[in-house]
């Protein structure tokens, strides 16, 4: 009885310090971990990944809203409705495997109003471009076509499409509809962008190989640029160089700029640089006794120069450099040579994403006992075309081949036609917002395989930011609403790149690993052992007596 | 592109022919000079100076085109509306006991002071982004300047340009004692030049000279200068100056002699060919009344004499614009040679001072500083500028005064206390010395604890306390002529001069270090382990305690006691225990 009473009594106990043992590993399991965990985790604040993810499919729709209008006499007889009507037509461009951008053009077919009839009715292309200007739609991205009779007169002999210098062009009728039709999609593509315009945009997802040769050439898009001129004259001895910088940027380069001032900041500086060298020495050529620099040498030029360029210290901005080389006395005439080895007629260069080098030869004087210093005044006219040129190259304005009945009416003074800066919104609105995803998935994968780094509430807030201006650039590019997608995806951009290069993810990333495990184990370890080996009692014991009965029986 | 070409020619074509004007009047020019003196003790200071002025006013954003003035640098005052900027970088202390009179002294470290326009409304903003870019700009550390160790001084730097007004709110002041100069220093500094180091006076601008010296200052100093005598228009003006002190005396068997090729180990081939002026000066001021001590070779074409520093100096000209120079050779090089041994008393300058820390412990100190005016009759007052971090607590009411046995009492002080982690100290005070005197300025301090991410790698080196700055008009033995700063040579006109009485010094003293209570940096982890083990212990047998479980050893008898109880109990009638 007593031993009975005894051994209940030492079974309650027994059975206490296991309901103890297993009290302290469930308090160290509920309260404890989670304590532990909370309090050094790093934070994050939640992340839009699905947003993120569903970016990175770039799933575009370009709208381009097109008004073909017909003047009376160029209607066409199978036309399917009678005037007006709409018609929407679907362009599949294919970037890689994954992504694919439909292009939509949104036609509307009317015929002339009065006025822009009066406006047809004058002598020449000119005219009628600058009569119809303020009868269009004035909108970013929105093209008019004005359909002539194909007996008019307005086109020269052997043009049938002219594009003026706004928004607008002209086309001939002539071989019914469907020979209409193509045309008017060649001119469409010219006025806003091209399959291979868009795949330069997204060059960083196109597979090698697929890209044209210009497509990495055009600067990549940003929110301001500067450009530098500068004046090489290594050899200050000899050519005391002037140019009239201030003059020519004001006359030729800003024009320009304020055109572009809607796609990004520019600022405008020169410098002379003296005793500044090339990196390559010239090979001397008998037959015609000057210098040649060859084309397999040109990479090799800038490296020197650049060191002496200086940086822009003040801003981020990428920096575009145009470079007037006058070569020193001893080694002019110096004259660069192209693959061929015939003289490049500009005697000028430029390097992709980075600017232009001219080369700019001081004629020789009539004696040669002319006393030294030389002065020499740089002939900017000459000049200045070489480098708008190259400004133009760089931002992809270049003029494609077309057709030989096109005809593109030249940008006048402005230096830029209203649709070229059409297409290079269209460019740049596209790239802008693949940077942005870009961007935004590196910064999900970065978070998805280092744990140390922090998101702090203001830099996830810059990430709902970006993500919503991108979904709303590009809703507005599929309604074709050209500029407010642009400024949607500007924001985006900044958005995007304040939350990534945020200082504040970096806090905690270099605590390396060994240095917790340090702190940790003096406490971990004498707190863990007790209870697993307590733990691992209450097992054994459990089984034991689960085996225990089986053997009474 | 062919296409666009024609567009382009018809384009300028329609805008019309380029104006280049020949000959258009050149709006900046650049002045360099090499200033060589022999100090009194036999070592040789070279000072160059390279100006360059532009006469045009640097707009905040407008479009800019540079010719002489270095880009970079004009950028830079335009976009964070800077009035003017000093920059120093410095290696080595210059003595002014035994080298006399600085022509342009600097603290050991890293030196800025800036003063910013009034339309610059957040100038602390501005401060912070102009020294991290200076800081790319010349590779030096410049980013390390943060509000612990800037300060406003309302006395000391007043604008040595133009200026309308001189609310010292606009002005930041800060010294790295720490930072160290060189060669990468050397090279963005040398960029700068519109020559580069390919022509003219810097060519002996080569590092592994420069820097086997004494001293090395190198400094920019950008400020508005008034463009003609009537000062209707702003120029600006910027001056790189590089002062160097070889040790030709040591190095040389103990002979004075010494030649540029010797120092520098090049010569002077040509003048940069976009210098309207570039001179060499050479010291051949008389020493003790006694004239032809020294010969410089080859004969100078020229000879300057002007009252530098209250003295009167003469001083060997080379123009090296002058056709005549290098006729007879191809390059210059400037040799002195004593004649014969000269007498080794050395003349103490007018002004100078020391400052050193002394107590013991690790607890308090005193920093003392000693200002000597060794002036035979005037007395002259002097601002004194200490800049000290807030990890030295310094007690104001300790601040004694002392000259000649009697307390001198300031007649302005300035004192800003710091605050911990967020501001230095500031202590301005303007002291009247008398004649042939020396003045000792005492305060003492206490240590305080760093927490230990902010003490330094090498945190048993010392800490660093910059220089003390003293600014004073020195009262000049003979009466001076006012200059004009476009004639003069450069090193007589960085500092504007008052009057003909006085001339303006500014003297450094010695940076001072100080040990702080160091702390065992493994004490965290010893902390975390000890702390560590006792929550374990504690926890261990309290686990014990509750988790062990209790048998009742039942005794076969029970003991003695428990007998002798039943036993009674027996005899009372009642049941056993």
């Amino acid at each position: 009885m007593a031993a009975a009473a005894a051994a209940a009594a030492d079974e309650a106990e027994r059975a206490r310090g296991r309901r103890a043992a297993l009290s302290f590993a469930a308090i160290a399991v509920v309260l404890g971990l989670p304590l532990w965990w909370r309090t050094t985790e790093t934070y994050r604040a939640a992340l839009p990944y699905a947003d993120i993810d569903g970016l990175g499919q770039l799933p575009f729709q370009l709208a381009v809203p097109v008004a073909v209008v017909f003047a009376p006499g160029a209607v066409p007889g199978d036309l399917p409705k009678a005037l007006p009507f709409r018609d929407v037509q679907e362009m599949e461009i294919s970037v890689n495997l994954r992504t694919s951008i439909t292009s939509r053009y949104e036609m509307i077919y009317r015929s002339t109003t009065a006025q822009e009839e009066a406006a047809l009715h004058v002598a020449t292309a000119q005219e009628a471009d600058a009569a119809l200007r303020p009868l269009q739609d004035a909108s970013l991205g929105a093209l008019t076509m004005y359909v002539v009779p194909e007996t008019s007169s307005l086109l020269p002999q052997g043009i049938s499409v002219y594009v003026g210098k706004h928004r607008g062009a002209l086309v001939r009728a002539g071989g019914g509809l469907a020979a209409l039709r193509t045309r008017l999609r060649q001119l469409t593509q010219v006025m806003s962008f091209t399959a291979s315009s868009i795949a330069a945009a997204l060059s960083d997802r196109v597979p090698d190989g697929q890209l044209g040769p210009d497509a990495r050439r055009h600067l990549k898009s940003s929110l301001g640029y500067e450009i530098t001129f500068s004046l090489l004259n290594p050899d200050p001895k000899s050519h005391v160089v002037d140019w009239d910088i201030e003059d020519a940027v004001s006359r030729y380069v800003q024009p320009v700029l304020d055109k572009l001032s809607l796609v990004a900041n520019f600022s405008v500086d020169s410098q002379i640089l003296y005793y500044a060298v090339l990196g390559v020495t010239p090979r001397f050529d008998k037959e015609s006794s000057s210098f040649l620099l060859s084309a397999h040498s040109l990479p090799h030029v800038i490296n020197p120069v650049e060191a002496r360029l200086g940086s822009s210290a003040a801003s981020l901005y990428p920096v575009l450099n145009f470079l007037l080389y006058v070569p020193e006395r001893s080694h002019s005439p110096l004259y660069i040579q192209d693959k061929d080895g015939a003289p490049v007629s500009t005697n000028a260069f430029h390097s992709p994403r980075w600017g232009g080098i001219m080369v700019y030869n001081v004629e020789a004087p009539a004696s040669p006992q002319a006393s030294l210093p030389l002065h020499v005044d740089v002939d900017m006219v000459r000049v200045m075309e070489v480098f708008l040129a190259q400004l133009r190259l760089l931002f992809g304005l270049s003029r494609e081949e077309l057709p030989p009945e096109f005809l593109l009416e030249s940008p006048g003074s402005e230096g830029l036609a209203d649709w070229e800066l059409d297409r290079l919104l269209w460019a740049h609105t596209v790239e802008n917002i693949a940077t942005v995803s870009t961007t935004l998935t590196s910064l999900a994968q970065l978070l998805d395989k280092i744990g140390n780094i922090v998101i702090k509430d203001d830099v996830a807030s810059e990430v709902y930011q970006a993500v919503a201006s991108a979904q709303s650039a590009m809703a507005r590019l599929a309604k074709g609403h050209l500029h407010s997608a642009f400024q949607a995806s500007k924001e985006a951009v900044t958005s995007s790149e304040r939350a990534f290069f945020d200082p504040s993810l970096l806090h905690l990333l270099y605590f390396p690993d060994d240095q917790k495990f340090a702190i940790y184990i003096p406490l971990f370890l004498p707190m863990a052992v007790p209870i697993l080996l307590s733990l691992a009692k209450i097992v054994r014991e459990t089984r034991q007596r689960k085996k225990e009965p089986t053997k009474m029986d | 592109m062919a296409a666009a070409a024609a567009a382009l020619l018809l384009l300028l074509a329609a805008a019309g022919p380029g104006r280049a004007v020949p000959g258009r009047a050149r709006r900046d020019a650049l002045r360099e000079e090499l200033l060589l003196s022999p100090l009194p003790n036999g070592d040789v200071a070279a000072a160059f100076q390279f100006r360059t002025r532009w006469d045009a006013d640097l707009p905040r954003g407008a479009v800019s085109h540079y010719r002489l003035f270095p880009k970079a640098l004009g950028r830079l005052v335009a976009a964070l509306g800077v009035q003017e900027l000093h920059l120093a970088l410095t290696q080595g202390f210059w003595r002014t006991r035994t080298w006399g009179q600085p022509p342009l002294q600097a603290p050991a470290g890293a030196e800025l002071w800036v003063w910013f326009q009034p339309t610059v409304t957040d100038v602390d903003k501005a401060w912070k982004e102009l020294s991290n870019i200076l800081s790319g700009i010349f590779c030096a550390s410049l980013n390390f300047i943060d509000s612990t160790n800037t300060v406003t001084p309302t006395a000391s730097f007043k604008p040595l340009g133009l200026a309308n007004g001189t609310d010292h709110h606009l002005l930041r002041y800060a010294v790295l004692p720490r930072e160290v100069v060189c060669t990468e220093n050397l090279t963005p500094w040398k960029k700068l030049l519109p020559c580069g180091s390919k022509a003219g006076l810097a060519v002996l601008l080569k590092a592994e000279r420069l820097f086997h010296s004494s001293y090395h200052s190198q400094a920019v100093h950008i400020r508005p200068i008034c463009r003609d005598a009537s000062c209707l228009a702003v120029s600006w003006e910027l001056r790189q100056t590089l002062t160097v002190v070889f040790d030709t005396f040591s190095s040389g068997q103990g002979k004075k002699d010494w030649s540029l090729f010797k120092m520098f180990s090049r010569t002077l081939t040509d003048a940069c060919p976009l210098a309207s002026q570039s001179k060499v000066y050479v010291d051949i001021s008389p020493k003790n009344k006694e004239k032809e001590l020294l010969e410089v070779t080859p004969a100078p074409a020229s000879v300057y004499e002007a009252i530098v520093q209250g003295e009167k100096r003469t001083y060997a000209v080379y123009d090296l614009l002058s056709p005549s120079l290098f006729n007879t050779s191809r390059s210059l090089n400037v040799q002195l040679k004593w004649k014969r041994p000269q007498d080794t008393e050395l003349p103490t300058p007018v002004l100078h001072a020391q400052r050193y820390v002394s107590g013991y412990g690790l607890q308090t100190g005193e920093i003392s500083t000693l200002i000597y005016n060794t002036h035979p009759y005037r007395a002259f007052p002097v601002i004194l500028l200490e800049t000290v971090p807030w990890y030295l607590r310094l007690y104001v009411h300790t601040l004694t005064i002392i000259t000649k046995g009697k307390e001198n009492k300031p007649s302005y002080i300035h004192y800003q206390p710091a605050q911990d982690r967020r501001r230095p100290h500031l202590l301005e005070m303007l002291i009247q010395l008398p004649a042939n005197s020396v003045t000792k300025i005492t305060i003492q301090f206490e240590r305080a604890l760093l927490k230990w991410t902010e003490y330094t790698p090498d945190p048993n080196h010392g800490f660093y306390v910059s220089s003390s700055v003293l600014s004073a008009l020195v009262p000049s033995v003979i009466a001076m002529k006012a200059v004009d700063v476009e004639q003069s040579p450069l090193f007589t006109s960085l500092f504007p001069s008052s009057d003909g009485s006085s001339y303006f010094v500014r003297l450094y003293t010695e940076p001072l270090l100080v040990n702080l209570p160091t702390p065992d940096f493994s004490m965290p982890y010893n902390v975390i382990c000890l702390t560590c083990t006792v929550v374990a212990v504690c926890y261990g047998s309290f686990y014990n305690l509750l988790t062990r479980t209790f048998h009742v050893e039942e005794p076969s008898r029970g003991g003695l006691a428990k007998r002798l109880a039943n036993i009674i109990r027996k005899f009372r009638g009642v049941p056993p225990l």
